[in-house]
């Protein structure tokens, strides 16, 4: 308990002690009122945070010790770390990462250039461009599930548009005289005709995004700059990879980011278009393969593991593009 | 270095017509000065020239080409831009590099070329440094550097020193004169600032509206301007004009103004008669206005604007306008408040006829 004797003697060095008027002594210094108040104001996201994020997140890395029995009602058993190794040693989850890595090396890159596409050809001065603008846009106004249904209807083997195609396992597996698939490593990141078929549903859905997005940073970039290129000889493919590009560098790379943890999460789609991961589990991407531990196979432990390995994935992956990808960019304005 | 020359340019925006029929020619190694009012079409002209707008009409011509189906890139003249617009993500030496890389100029070339310019604006030390380490006036020097690199037939210059502080547009405006007598340039340069115009071109264009007003050396535009709106844009402080009733009194031609009548010098006299104006504007530059005593103009001193060197006496007349009159430093000094007469010499004296505000000359 300080009393206010010990307040005043907090004070330190060059602070003189206020001598008249006699000021209202107060039990605590000016600089640890305002602390206090800073935690108070904290707290509310703090509580919000602990609830819903930290609490969990330990709670699952705790659920990972403990193997669930294979018949419901007997006890869980305390494994440690040997479910850790075991789930993520299996041929299970590394099937899985790698297609949720095909997912998101095929979504990204392909809805972010579509997004640069669609936007340098909407950044015009010209009559009704604002309507193509709307339609480019449009999608961000429709949900997964509307995708979803609209591509299911699309690739329908009854009533589609695609019918002729064979869909499983895959064109691309079959034995190819031109390509040489034969690489084991190579074979098996080609993704199979029900990935692609979610991944073209997942670019379609994401394009209204990534085109504002881009939108937005073709607009940071002042005509000026443009002009002053075409008038010191620039061609149009020229400007747009030596002045458009570089200036869009800070929006590409915050898209890809972002992209990308979108792409490692990506669900809705693909419950709606290939339930249970899909024919051979070809769609099994980690968000889906930790729903059916926990939905189908009733095995939280495992669904744990896993759950932690998409969140360290996410993080090494996110982590990888700041030290890789960033050096790239050229925030200068 | 080539002429530059545009014929009868029409620019309409919309139902804005931005500039009207424009004829001028700019004459190879010539520095022209495009002047005139924010809004009034010298951005648009220079822009047209330089490729970045199509005219509605009119053809436009640089060395011994017709342009205007020619693309900007294609067009040989470089543009040094109000906001420099430097490429923020390249080094100055990239920078000054672009136009020369865009045409494909082997390396080493460019490399000289590149050491040369920059050498030449005392930019050796920054060639490895952006654009945002820069400062107002070494981002001004790159922005030049780049469009002198490639020397193109023609240089467009849009307001270049009205991001500079006033200090260092007059060292930067002394620096473009001297650099453009060493590179022989044919420079089309846009401002609305009348001192650029005056200290910098060897002929100066003045555009209202995007009419082109009139066309000729500075001292001439300034000594005869050929309308009302040349007469007040041009000079610092502006000419005073005052509206007035010709009367004939014996023989002599004079303007009843408020405060007093203004004869006109004889030939003067006639060539209103000739035209039998009735009603015309009077001109006179506060420099050509004397105070003093036998004058038949009254007017009341109502404030003194003291320059250090000068000093800018502004009086009312009878009816409330105001006039200015410039005095040096070492004339005695006025009582405000009190009553002047203002003498003006009459062979100074600008007439311009009311209606059509054009200048009528003796």
């Amino acid at each position: 308990m300080s009393t206010p004797a010990d307040a005043a003697l907090d004070l330190r060095p060059g602070e003189a002690p206020a001598v008249t008027p006699a000021p209202r002594r107060r039990r605590f210094s000016r600089r640890a009122r305002e602390a206090g108040l800073g935690y108070l104001l904290l707290l509310p996201a703090f509580v919000i945070f602990g609830v819903f994020v930290f609490y969990p997140f330990l709670r699952n890395f705790y659920l990972g010790f403990f193997s669930t029995p294979p018949f419901p009602g007997q006890p869980k058993n305390y494994v440690g770390l040997d479910q850790y190794r075991d789930v993520l040693s299996s041929s299970d989850f590394l099937d899985s990462l790698k297609t949720t890595i095909t997912f998101a090396i095929i979504t990204v890159p392909v809805g972010i250039a579509l997004g640069i596409l669609l936007a340098v050809l909407a950044h015009q001065k010209l009559r009704g461009i604002g309507i193509y603008r709307t339609f480019f846009s449009s999608t961000v106004a429709t949900s997964i599930a509307v995708a979803a249904v609209i591509f299911g209807t699309l690739l329908s083997p009854q009533v589609g548009l695609l019918q002729g195609i064979q869909t499983e396992p895959s064109i691309l597996q079959n034995p190819d005289p031109i390509v040489d698939i034969s690489l084991p490593v190579i074979r098996s990141f080609i993704p199979s005709v029900s990935l692609v078929a979610v991944a073209v549903t997942t670019i379609w859905q994401n394009l209204g995004l990534s085109f504002i997005l881009m939108s937005a940073g073709l607009q940071a970039v002042p005509d000026e700059l443009q002009e002053a290129a075409e008038i010191d000889g620039a061609g149009p493919w020229s400007r747009f990879w030596r002045v458009t590009l570089p200036l869009l560098s800070p929006t590409i790379f915050f898209a890809f980011v972002v992209g990308s943890i979108f792409a490692f999460q990506a669900f809705g789609q693909i419950d709606l278009l290939t339930p249970r991961g899909g024919p051979l589990k070809t769609t099994n991407v980690l968000v889906y393969f930790i729903y059916d531990q926990l939905q189908f196979a009733k095995n939280d432990g495992k669904a744990a593991v896993l759950a932690l390995a998409l969140f360290g994935v996410t993080l090494l992956l996110t982590l990888v593009q700041f030290r890789f990808l960033e050096r790239r960019v050229s925030y200068e304005r | 270095m080539g002429r530059v020359a545009v014929k009868g340019v029409t620019k309409r925006f919309a139902d804005v017509t931005a500039v009207d029929h424009f004829t001028l020619e700019v004459a190879d190694e010539e520095f022209l000065v495009l002047l005139g009012p924010s809004g009034c079409g010298k951005s648009t002209a220079l822009r047209m020239i330089a490729g970045l707008e199509e005219p509605t009409e009119g053809t436009i011509e640089i060395g011994d080409r017709t342009v205007n189906d020619i693309e900007a890139k294609d067009r040989d003249v470089a543009m040094v831009f109000q906001s420099y617009a430097l490429y923020p993500h390249m080094t100055v030496r990239r920078n000054v590099e672009f136009p020369l890389k865009s045409r494909k100029v082997p390396k080493p070339e460019r490399d000289r070329l590149v050491e040369e310019t920059t050498k030449m604006l005392g930019l050796e030390g920054l060639l490895e440094r952006k654009p945002a380490q820069l400062s107002g006036g070494q981002r001004q020097r790159v922005a030049l550097a780049r469009a002198i690199v490639r020397r193109p037939q023609a240089f467009l210059m849009d307001e270049p020193l009205s991001n500079l502080d006033a200090k260092l547009r007059v060292q930067t405006r002394a620096e473009l004169v001297e650099l453009r007598r060493r590179l022989g340039a044919t420079i089309v340069y846009v401002t609305h600032d009348q001192v650029e115009a005056m200290t910098m071109g060897d002929r100066i264009a003045i555009l209202d509206q995007g009419v082109l007003q009139q066309v000729g050396p500075p001292q001439d535009v300034y000594a005869r301007p050929a309308n009302l709106f040349v007469a007040r844009f041009i000079g610092n402080p502006p000419m005073n004009t005052v509206a007035g009733d010709v009367s004939r009194v014996d023989g002599t031609v004079g303007v009843q103004i408020p405060g007093g009548v203004i004869e006109l010098p004889g030939t003067l006299g006639s060539a209103v008669e000739r035209r039998g104006l009735e009603h015309v504007v009077l001109g006179v530059r506060p420099e050509d206005l004397i105070l003093g005593e036998g004058s038949p103009v009254r007017a009341t001193v109502s404030v003194i604007e003291s320059l250090g060197h000068e000093r800018h006496v502004i009086c009312r007349l009878e009816d409330g306008q105001l006039i200015i009159v410039r005095q040096a430093a070492n004339v005695p000094l006025p009582v405000e408040a009190s009553e002047v007469g203002l003498t003006v010499d009459a062979s100074r004296l600008h007439v311009f006829d009311a209606v059509s505000e054009q200048r009528v000359d003796a």
